[in-house]
C-alpha cells in the first residue's frame, strides 16, 4: 500500500494535526499532499495558522482558541472528499547551473570511484534528467529532490562535515539537494551553484518550491565567477 | 515614527537575542518560527509596559548581560530569575520600572529557569523579516542583523512618550510561574507513539531525564533511560513537519525536546509538549531534570483557555485601573 484510501490523522500536541497520505516516498502520494495543501489554503479556514507539506504528510498548525480540533477535522475531511483530480498547477522548471568537482565538489571523485565510472559520467548522469522537488525543509530553501538515476545512488558520508558551503549541490541515497546556506551536512557534495536559493528579503523567500522541477547543467569556473558577480 | 537609542550593550552575556512571538506562514519554505521560547513571559512583560503582546523584546539566556540606558525608559523583566540588578540593587521582576539615562542593568547569576525577557515600552526597533522581528540564529536573519547581541551594540526603540502611569504595575504574584530544577511537563502522546513498545512508553512517562549541555534554541537533548522501540519499525521516518514541543527519540533512545528553530525532521516523535507547559520546557537548563506526564488534548485545550483567561483578566484590570 502506497497511498492510503483515506487520510490518517495524528495529533502533534494541542495545536498541530498531522495528515498522513501514504507510507512511501512517491510522486503520487506527494501530489495528494500538495493538492490538499492548496485546497486547505484556498478554503482559508479561520484558525488555521499554516500548513507544512512534506514527502507524504501535511502538518496543519491551528489556534485552538479560535478553532476546535473537532471542527477542524470535520472541515479537513470535507476538503478531502472534494479533492479534484483535475485542476493542478503545472510544475515550473528551473535550470540550475553547477560548477562540478575540484574544491567546489569535494566528493565528485569519491562518488565516481564508488560507482567505478568517470567523474565526467557522474556529471552527465546528474544532469541527465529534471528532478522533482518533494519538499523544502531541514533549513530555509533546501530542496529535497529525486529520484537520481540508479547508477548514482550513493550512501551518505560516514562522518558528516561540520561545514558545507552555501550553494553546495549534493546527493544522498536516491536524492539530490542544494544547501542554500552554510551548514553542517552529511550529503556527498558534487559541485556548487552560484544561484542564490534563499533571500529573506524576497517574497517568496525561496527560489524553489515544492512540486516544481530542477534541471542541473554544468558550467565552467569562469562562468561561475561571472555569475557570482 | 522616529527611532531613538534606548540601550548600549556593555556585556552581551551568554546569549541574548531579539525575539517576538515568532514567524509563522513560512514553514513550507523551510523557515522555522523562531521567537521567544517562553511566550507567556514575553506576553506578560509586554502588557506590563503597555505594549502589544507580540512586541519584540530581549531573550536573555542564563547570565552576564549588562545594559546601559541611554534615555528615560519603562521596562519590565519576566521569565527566569537571573538576579536582575539596577545600579547594583536587586530589581523586582514581573513589575514595570522606570529607568533614567545612565542606569545600568545587569543579570548576575541564575537563580531559577534559563531565559529571562526584558520588555521595553515601544519595543526594540529592528526591521521585520517575513513579518517578524525574531532572530533566527542558524538562518542568520531577523532580530539584530540575524545574530546575538555583541558588546557595543546600540539598541533602538521608537520615539514615543513613556507610559509613566505603568510604573509600579505588577503581575499578580499567584500567577507568576515558578521554574523548578525538577519540572513536570505534560505531553500528548504521538504522532509516533505507536512506534514504541508499551514498556518503552512506560520508561518515557515514568523516568526522570536530565538536561545535557546540548541545549539551545533548536532543542534540548536529555540523558536518562533509553526508550524501547518496537522491533518491526525503522529508527527514522520519512521527514515531516515539526512544532516546538515535539519530543524526538533518535536511535539511542534518549529523548530530545524540539524548540523553535527547527521545521522538519526525520526522527520518531513519542509525544508533544502541551502549549501551556512549553514555557516549563523552555526554562530548562543543563543539569535540570524533567519528567513527562501524559494528558489528553481536551485537558490541554482547557488549560490553554484558562491561561488565556488569566492574561485577558490581567489586561482588563490594567485598562480599568
Amino acid at each position: 500500500m502506497v497511498l492510503y484510501p483515506k487520510i490518517q490523522f495524528y495529533l502533534m500536541g494541542d495545536r498541530a494535526l498531522l495528515l498522513e497520505f501514504g507510507d512511501e516516498i512517491s510522486s503520487e502520494v506527494n501530489e495528494r499532499v500538495r493538492r490538499m495543501a492548496l485546497a486547505v489554503e484556498a478554503a482559508s479556514i479561520e484558525g488555521i495558522v499554516e500548513t507544512i507539506p512534506t514527502y507524504r504528510s501535511l502538518l496543519v498548525l491551528y489556534n485552538p482558541l479560535i478553532l476546535s480540533i473537532e471542527e477542524m477535522k470535520k472541515g479537513l475531511e470535507k476538503i478531502e472528499e472534494g479533492l479534484q483530480e483535475g485542476l493542478f498547477p503545472e510544475p515550473r522548471l528551473t535550470r540550475v547551473p553547477v560548477l562540478y568537482g575540484g574544491p567546489y565538489g569535494p566528493d565528485l571523485e569519491g562518488v565516481a570511484r564508488y560507482h567505478q565510472i568517470s567523474p565526467e559520467e557522474v556529471i552527465r548522469l546528474h544532469c541527465s534528467k529534471p528532478y522533482f522537488i518533494y519538499m523544502i525543509g531541514f533549513m530555509p530553501g533546501f530542496p529535497y529532490m529525486g529520484e537520481l538515476p540508479q547508477e548514482l545512488v550513493t550512501p551518505r558520508l560516514k562522518t558528516p562535515r561540520l561545514s558545507v558551503p552555501a550553494g553546495s549541490v549534493a546527493i544522498a541515497q536516491r536524492q539530490t539537494g542544494i544547501y542554500p546556506m552554510e551548514s553542517p551536512g552529511g550529503w556527498q557534495i558534487l559541485g556548487r551553484t552560484p544561484v542564490k536559493l534563499f533571500d529573506p528579503e524576497k517574497d517568496p523567500p525561496a527560489l524553489l518550491h515544492t512540486g516544481d522541477l530542477v534541471q542541473f547543467y554544468p558550467i565552467s569556473e569562469k562562468e561561475f565567477k561571472e555569475w557570482s558577480e | 515614527m522616529e527611532r531613538v537609542e534606548a540601550f548600549e550593550v556593555l556585556e552581551p552575556g551568554v546569549l541574548t537575542t531579539v525575539q517576538d512571538l515568532g514567524r509563522y506562514g513560512f514553514g513550507r519554505f523551510g523557515v522555522p518560527p523562531s521567537g521567544a521560547l517562553d511566550t507567556f513571559s514575553l506576553r506578560v512583560g509586554n502588557l506590563l509596559v503597555g505594549n502589544q503582546e507580540d512586541e519584540a523584546s530581549l531573550e536573555i539566556t542564563l547570565t552576564g548581560l549588562k545594559l546601559k540606558a541611554l534615555r528615560e525608559l519603562v521596562i519590565a523583566i519576566t521569565g527566569a530569575d537571573l538576579f536582575p540588578m539596577l545600579n547594583g540593587e536587586a530589581l523586582e521582576m514581573w513589575r514595570a520600572h522606570l529607568l533614567v539615562e545612565g542606569d545600568v542593568i545587569t543579570f548576575k547569576r541564575v537563580r531559577s529557569g534559563c531565559r529571562a525577557y526584558l520588555c521595553l515600552s515601544g519595543g526594540f526597533d529592528v526591521p521585520r523579516t517575513m513579518g517578524s522581528r525574531s532572530t533566527y540564529l542558524k538562518g542568520r536573519f531577523g532580530g539584530l542583523e540575524g545574530r546575538a547581541l555583541q558588546r557595543g551594540d546600540v539598541l533602538s526603540t521608537v520615539d514615543q512618550p513613556q507610559p509613566l502611569d505603568r510604573i509600579g504595575l505588577r503581575f499578580p504574584c499567584d500567577w507568576i510561574p515558578s521554574f523548578e530544577k525538577e519540572a513536570i511537563v505534560r505531553v500528548i502522546p504521538g504522532p509516533q507513539d505507536h512506534h514504541f513498545t508499551e514498556k518503552g512508553f512506560r520508561t518515557f512517562s515514568s523516568s526522570t531525564y536530565q538536561v545535557t549541555p546540548q541545549c539551545d534554541r533548536m532543542g534540548i537533548r536529555l540523558e536518562g533511560p533509553g526508550i524501547e522501540r518496537r522491533p518491526d519499525v525503522e529508527e527514522s521516518i520519512i521527514s515531516e513537519g515539526l512544532v516546538s514541543g515535539a519530543i524526538q527519540v533518535p536511535g539511542d533512545g534518549k529523548p530530545i525536546i524540539i524548540l523553535s528553530e527547527l521545521v522538519t525532521g526525520g526522527y520518531t516523535k513519542i509525544a508533544t509538549v502541551i502549549s501551556t507547559d512549553l514555557m516549563k520546557a523552555a526554562q530548562l537548563k543543563p543539569g535540570d531534570r524533567v519528567r513527562f506526564e501524559t494528558t489528553s488534548i481536551e485537558e490541554a485545550h482547557r488549560l490553554l483557555k484558562e491561561q488565556e483567561g488569566r492574561l485577558k483578566g490581567f489586561k482588563e484590570s490594567i485598562e480599568h485601573r
